[in-house]
C-alpha cells in the first residue's frame, strides 16, 4: 500500500474546506504541523483526543556499545519524542 | 496543548474561523487514522512517520492478581520522529 504524505492530506482538507484554494489549504495544513512542532519544542505535550498524545521525554546520559566494533561509546543526554496512541486509534487498527 | 487549543491556535495564525480550523484539524487526524486502520503508512516530512506493527501473542500477567493471562496477537501504531523535529526538540534546529 502506498504511503500517505502531506500532499494527500492537503487534498482531503481542500475537498472538505469550502472557499479555499489548494495553495491556501496547503498553507493551513503546514501551520497545523508547525504549531504542533513549536509546542513540542518548548517541552509541552500535545493531546489529540481520538488519535493520541505526543510527549517529550528527557533521556539521561548512558554508555552504549558500537555493535560492530564492541567499542564503548558515551550516549549524550537527549530529548526524545514518544507517541502514545489513543484507545480509539488502537481499536481502529485492530478491527 | 489539546486538540481544542490547537484549533484555536490555527484559527488565529491563519486568520480563519474556528469552524474552518476544526474541519482542517479533524480532517488531518481522520485521514491519518483511516490510513493506519487500513494497514497503511503515513509520512509527514519534517514531523515524522507512522506505521502499523504487528505483535505476536505472548503470555502476560495481570499486575493486580498475578494471574497468568494469554495476550493475543495485536497490531499497534508506531511513530518515528522526523529529523527536523528531533533536532528542534534538542535545541539544534
Amino acid at each position: 500500500m502506498a504511503t500517505m504524505t502531506k500532499a494527500d492530506i492537503v487534498e482531503q482538507v481542500y475537498d472538505n474546506l469550502d472557499g479555499f484554494s489548494k495553495k491556501e489549504s496547503a498553507d493551513i495544513v503546514e501551520m497545523v504541523f508547525e504549531s504542533i512542532k513549536e509546542t513540542l519544542e518548548t517541552g509541552e505535550k500535545i493531546k489529540i483526543s481520538g488519535f493520541g498524545n505526543f510527549v517529550v521525554r528527557q533521556k539521561k546520559e548512558r554508555t552504549g556499545r558500537n555493535p560492530q566494533t564492541g567499542e564503548e561509546i558515551r550516549i549524550a543526554p537527549r530529548k526524545v519524542l514518544t507517541f502514545k496512541p489513543s484507545q480509539v486509534l488502537k481499536n481502529a487498527i485492530n478491527t | 496543548m489539546t486538540r481544542g487549543e490547537l484549533i484555536e491556535r490555527v484559527a488565529r495564525e491563519c486568520q480563519i474561523n474556528l469552524k474552518q480550523a476544526e474541519i482542517v484539524v479533524s480532517t488531518i487526524f481522520r485521514a491519518m487514522s483511516e490510513t493506519l486502520a487500513d494497514g497503511g503508512r503515513v509520512e509527514i516530512r519534517g514531523f515524522g512517520s507512522f506505521e502499523v506493527r504487528a505483535y505476536a501473542a505472548y503470555k502476560g500477567r495481570n499486575p493486580k492478581t498475578g494471574r497468568e493471562v494469554m495476550v493475543g496477537p495485536k497490531k499497534a501504531p508506531f511513530f518515528k520522529t522526523g529529523k527536523e523535529l528531533r533536532e528542534r526538540i534538542n535545541g539544534e534546529g
